[in-house]
C-alpha cells in the first residue's frame, strides 16, 4: 500500500514532506498549547492567506514578484499580524481575547479582496486553502526541509528557556531567561511552521496539525518531554495514514490527515474520560 | 409574501445583507460580554461541514435532495456548540483548546466531503466567501425566518442572557435556569451563523459578528450603546460593502469586512482623541 | 534593630529604605538586618508592603531612598543571584494542567545557572534528585505537578529554589492554600533546612500564628518596621500586645495601622 509512494517522484516528495510536517507542527504545537496560544495559530494561518493573496496580486502587476514564492510574503504577513495582535491586546485591556478574532477576520476579508482583485478564485486558491500535497516540487521540499532543520535546532538549543518561560514567566525572568529574544524568535518560528505546513494541509487546517495531536498527547503524557513524544507520534501517524488513505480512497489529503488526528483524539478522550486535563 | 417573489436578485441580496447586518452585531455583543467571540469562528467552520454533508447526501440519497443544505449547516453548528461545552469540561485547564479542536474537525471533515461530492470548486467558493448575487428565494426566506427567530429569542431572553453573561453564579442563585439558557444561547449562535453564511460566507461570518461590536465597544458607554452602535456599524459595513464591491468589482464579503475594519480603525481613532 | 552583628556574616542589610509606586509611600524608613543562619519571619497584614520589600531585595523594584546590601555587597554591584532562591507568592497559581513532572519543574531552578546553549548534565540531574529528596518528594519525581496537593506543590517549588544550592531562601506567603496539617509539616521542613543545611531563610507571611514556633527572628512590617528582633523578645511583647489588642474593636485596629504592630490573628 505504501510502496506506491516510492515509485513516483511526486508521491515521494509528498510523503517525505508530510513526514517532516508531521514532526514539525506538533513539536512546535506543544509550546503553543501550553502557552495558551493555540488560537493564535488559527489567526496567523488566515493572515498567511492574505499575504499569499497579496503576493499573487503583486505578481500580476510587477514582474519582480512573479518569480517569488508566495510563501515568503505569507510568512511576512503572519509575523506582522502577530505584532498587531500584541498591540490589540493593549487596546482591549478588558477584552484581550478580541484580538484574535479581529485579526483572523480582518485577514480573511483582506485576503478575499486581494484574491478577487487578482482574479484568483481558481483551483490555485483551493490548494492554498486545503493543501495539495501532490503538487509539492523539489524546491518546496528543500524549503520545508530547511525550515524543519532551523526550527528543530532552535527548539533544542533553547528548550530550557522556552520551557521555563512557558511554565512560569515571572520566575523565569528573575532567573535571567531572555524573554524578549525568545518571544520574538518564537513568533517568527510559528510563522515559518505555518508556511511549511500549509503546503501539506492547507491554511484552514494548519492549526489543526499543531493543536490536535498535542491535545491528545496531553491526555496521556506524564511530563513535558513525554508530551512532545506523544504529540509527534500522533502527528506522524495522522500524516502517514492520512496520506496513504486519501491516495487510495481518492479523498482530500489535508482533510483526511486532520480527521485521522481527530480520530486519535476521540480515542484518547474515550480512554481517559472522567479526567480533567 | 408576494413581494418577495417579485424581487430581483440584487434586491434579494441587499435585503439579505441588511437583515444580517442587523442581527449579527446583536449576537456579537452578547458573545463579547461573555468573552467568547471566537466561538463564532469555530461554529462557522463546522457549519461548512454541515453544508458539505448536505450537498454530499443530496447527491447520494435522492429523497434529501430537496433539502436546502443550509438546514444541515444549522444542525451541525448546533451540535458543534454543544460539543464545545463538553470539551471545555474535559480540558478544564486549557479551555481555549475546545475551539481549535472543533474548528479543525469542521474544516477537515468539510474538505473530505467536498472532495467526495466532486462538486465544482466555484460552488464551494460561494459558501466559503459568500455571494450576494446567488441568494435564491428559498435562501432569502430561510434568512428572514431565522432572523425573526433569533430576534425573538434575543428580545425575550434579553435580561436572562445579560445577567448570565455578567455573572453565571449570581444568575443561577437568583433563579435563572442557567443550563437551559446556555443551550438556548447555543441554538441562537447556530441560527445566526447559518443565516449569515450564504451572503458573507463561512470564513467571514465571524467578521460580521465580531468587528462591528469590537468597534462599538471602543466608544460605547453601556451595553445598550454597544448594541445600538454595533447595529449601526453592521449596517454601514453591509451597505457600504455591497455598494463598493459593485463599483470596484471585488468580492462582496471581502469588501464588507474591509469597510468594517475601516470603521474599527475610525472608532479607535475617536477613542484616542477622547483620551488625548 | 541596629547593627548587632558584624557585616561579614550579614546576608541582607537594608538601611532607611523608602518606596512608593505612585504618590503614597508603601514602605517608609525600613532598616532591616538578616544575619547568616537566621530564620526570619517577616509578618504583616495584607497590603503592608511585604512583597514590595522582597521585590526591592531582588532588584525587581528600585527604592526611592535608602540602600540594600546582599552578602555584604551593595545591590547595584551584586551579581551572585544564584546564591538566592526565591519562591514567589504566585508560584502555586500556575496552570495546574501544565504537563510537567516534578523532575522537570525542579530542574528549571538550574536553568539560569547552566546558561544558554547548554544542557542538563548527569551532575545537574543528580542535584535535581537531591533537591527533591531534601523536600521529601522523591516518591513523586515522575508525577505530573498538577496531580499533587497544594502542600506537595509548594514543596516542589521549594526544591526548585533549593536546587541551585542557595545560601539564602526567600519564601513569599508559601502556605496560602495549604491545609493546616501540611503547614506544620512544611514549617518543620523549613526548620530542618535552616538548621541542618545552614540555609538562611526569610519567610514572609500574614499569619503569625504557627510561625513563631519555628523562626529565630521576627520582623513586623506595616509600611514601617514595627518590631525587629529575636523570637523570644517577640513572644514576650506579643503577649503584651495581645492583651492590649484584644481590648479593642478589631475594625478600629485594622484602620489604625500606625499603632498596631501586627495584625491580630483571627484564630
Amino acid at each position: 500500500m505504501i510502496s506506491v509512494f516510492f515509485q513516483y517522484d511526486f508521491l515521494m516528495y509528498a510523503m517525505f514532506t508530510g513526514i517532516m510536517v508531521g514532526f514539525l507542527a506538533p513539536f512546535l504545537g506543544v509550546f503553543l498549547v501550553v502557552r495558551r496560544m493555540s488560537l493564535i495559530a488559527d489567526a496567523l494561518s488566515h493572515v498567511t492567506l492574505t499575504g499569499i493573496a497579496f503576493s499573487l496580486l503583486l505578481g500580476r502587476h510587477f514582474s519582480l514578484f512573479q518569480g517569488l514564492n508566495p510563501l515568503y510574503l505569507g510568512a511576512g504577513f503572519s509575523v506582522g499580524a502577530s505584532l498587531l495582535i500584541e498591540r490589540l491586546r493593549n487596546v482591549y485591556t478588558y477584552y484581550k481575547e478580541l484580538a484574535i478574532p479581529i485579526i483572523l477576520s480582518a485577514g480573511i476579508g483582506l485576503g478575499v479582496v486581494f484574491i478577487s482583485l487578482a482574479d484568483g478564485f481558481t483551483n490555485d486558491l483551493f490548494s492554498y486553502l486545503f493543501g495539495s500535497v501532490v503538487t509539492i516540487t523539489q524546491s518546496d521540499f528543500r524549503l520545508i526541509a530547511a525550515i524543519t532543520l532551523f526550527v528543530s535546532g532552535f527548539i533544542i538549543l533553547f528548550y530550557k528557556e522556552l520551557f521555563f518561560l512557558s511554565f512560569d514567566e515571572e520566575q523565569a525572568i528573575i532567573s535571567g531567561m531572555p524573554k524578549r529574544f525568545i518571544q520574538w524568535m518564537f513568533i517568527i518560528i510559528v510563522a515559518l511552521v505555518i508556511a511549511a505546513s500549509m503546503r501539506v494541509v492547507g491554511i484552514l487546517l494548519v492549526s489543526s496539525l499543531m493543536t490536535i495531536p498535542v491535545a491528545s498527547a496531553m491526555r496521556l503524557a506524564k511530563g513535558f518531554k513525554q508530551t512532545f513524544i506523544y504529540a509527534v507520534i500522533f502527528g506522524e501517524i495522522s500524516v502517514i495514514v492520512g496520506l496513504v488513505a486519501s491516495f487510495h480512497l481518492n479523498l482530500a489529503p489535508g482533510g483526511t490527515i486532520v480527521m485521522i488526528a481527530v480520530l486519535i483524539l476521540l480515542i484518547t478522550l474515550f480512554f481517559t474520560r472522567g479526567r480533567h486535563t | 409574501m408576494e413581494w418577495l417573489e417579485s424581487l430581483t436578485f440584487i434586491q434579494r441580496g441587499v435585503i439579505a445583507g441588511v437583515v444580517i447586518g442587523f442581527v449579527s452585531p446583536i449576537l456579537g455583543a452578547f458573545l463579547l460580554v461573555r468573552r467568547i467571540t471566537i466561538i463564532s469562528e469555530a461554529l462557522s467552520h463546522i457549519t461548512l461541514t454541515g453544508i458539505a454533508a448536505g450537498i454530499f447526501m443530496s447527491q447520494a440519497i435522492a429523497f434529501v435532495s430537496f433539502l436546502n443544505p443550509l438546514y444541515m449547516g444549522f444542525l451541525f453548528s448546533l451540535i458543534g456548540s454543544l460539543l464545545i461545552e463538553k470539551l471545555r469540561q474535559w480540558y478544564k485547564h486549557f479551555e481555549e483548546l475546545a475551539i481549535p479542536i472543533i474548528l479543525s474537525t469542521g474544516v477537515g471533515l468539510s474538505a473530505i466531503l467536498m472532495s467526495a461530492s466532486g462538486s465544482a470548486t466555484t460552488e464551494w467558493y460561494n459558501y466559503l466567501f459568500g455571494s450576494i448575487i446567488t441568494v435564491s428565494l428559498a435562501d432569502l426566506s430561510f434568512i428572514i425566518i431565522t432572523a425573526l427567530l433569533a430576534i425573538a429569542i434575543m428580545s425575550f431572553m434579553y435580561k436572562e442572557f445579560l445577567v448570565i453573561s455578567f455573572d453565571q453564579e449570581f444568575a443561577s442563585v437568583s433563579g435563572v435556569p442557567v443550563k437551559r439558557m446556555n443551550i438556548l444561547f447555543s441554538v441562537l449562535i447556530a441560527l445566526v451563523i447559518s443565516m449569515a453564511m450564504k451572503v458573507v460566507g463561512i470564513l467571514l461570518v465571524g467578521a460580521m459578528i465580531t468587528l462591528p461590536v469590537a468597534a462599538s465597544i471602543q466608544i460605547a458607554k453601556s451595553f445598550r450603546q454597544i448594541l445600538l452602535l454595533g447595529i449601526v456599524f453592521g449596517q454601514v459595513s453591509m451597505i457600504g460593502g455591497i455598494i463598493s464591491s459593485y463599483y470596484l468589482n471585488v468580492a462582496t464579503g471581502g469588501m464588507v469586512v474591509v469597510v468594517s475594519i475601516l470603521l474599527l480603525m475610525l472608532a479607535m481613532g475617536i477613542k484616542k482623541l477622547q483620551h488625548a | 534593630m541596629g547593627h548587632r552583628h558584624q557585616l561579614t556574616d550579614s546576608v541582607i542589610q537594608v538601611n532607611h529604605l523608602s518606596f512608593k509606586y505612585t504618590s503614597q509611600y508603601v514602605l517608609e524608613d525600613i532598616t532591616l538586618h538578616v544575619r547568616k543562619g537566621a530564620f526570619l519571619g517577616l509578618v504583616g497584614p495584607n497590603g503592608s508592603g511585604k512583597s514590595t520589600l522582597v521585590k526591592c531585595l531582588l532588584g525587581i523594584q528600585t527604592p526611592q531612598q535608602g540602600d540594600i546590601s546582599l552578602f555584604g555587597e551593595p545591590l547595584k554591584k551584586f551579581s551572585g543571584w544564584d546564591r538566592i532562591g526565591y519562591v514567589s507568592q504566585k508560584a502555586n497559581s500556575f496552570n495546574s494542567g501544565f504537563p510537567a513532572t516534578v523532575f522537570e519543574v525542579v530542574s528549571m531552578g538550574l536553568y539560569g545557572k547552566i546558561g544558554l546553549f547548554r544542557f542538563l548534565t548527569k551532575k545537574h540531574k543528580q542535584k535535581v534528585y537531591e533537591a527533591i529528596e531534601k523536600v521529601e518528594m522523591s516518591a513523586y519525581t515522575n508525577e505530573n505537578i498538577g496531580n499533587l496537593s497544594g502542600g506537595q506543590q509548594q514543596r516542589v517549588f521549594i526544591a526548585r529554589a533549593l536546587v541551585s544550592d542557595p545560601d539564602l531562601l526567600i519564601l513569599d506567603e508559601p502556605t496560602v492554600g495549604v491545609d493546616v496539617h501540611s503547614v506544620q509539616q512544611f514549617y518543620t521542613m523549613l526548620k530542618q533546612l535552616n538548621q541542618e543545611h545552614g540555609i538562611t531563610l526569610v519567610l514572609i507571611t500574614h499569619d503569625i500564628g504557627a510561625m513563631t514556633d519555628y523562626v529565630t527572628d521576627v520582623a513586623c512590617l506595616n509600611k514601617h518596621l514595627h518590631f525587629h528582633g529575636d523570637t523570644d523578645t517577640f513572644t514576650e511583647s506579643e503577649n503584651e500586645m495581645m492583651s492590649t489588642l484584644y481590648g479593642h474593636d478589631v475594625h478600629m485596629l485594622t484602620h489604625n495601622h500606625d499603632h498596631s504592630a501586627c495584625e491580630v490573628p483571627t484564630s
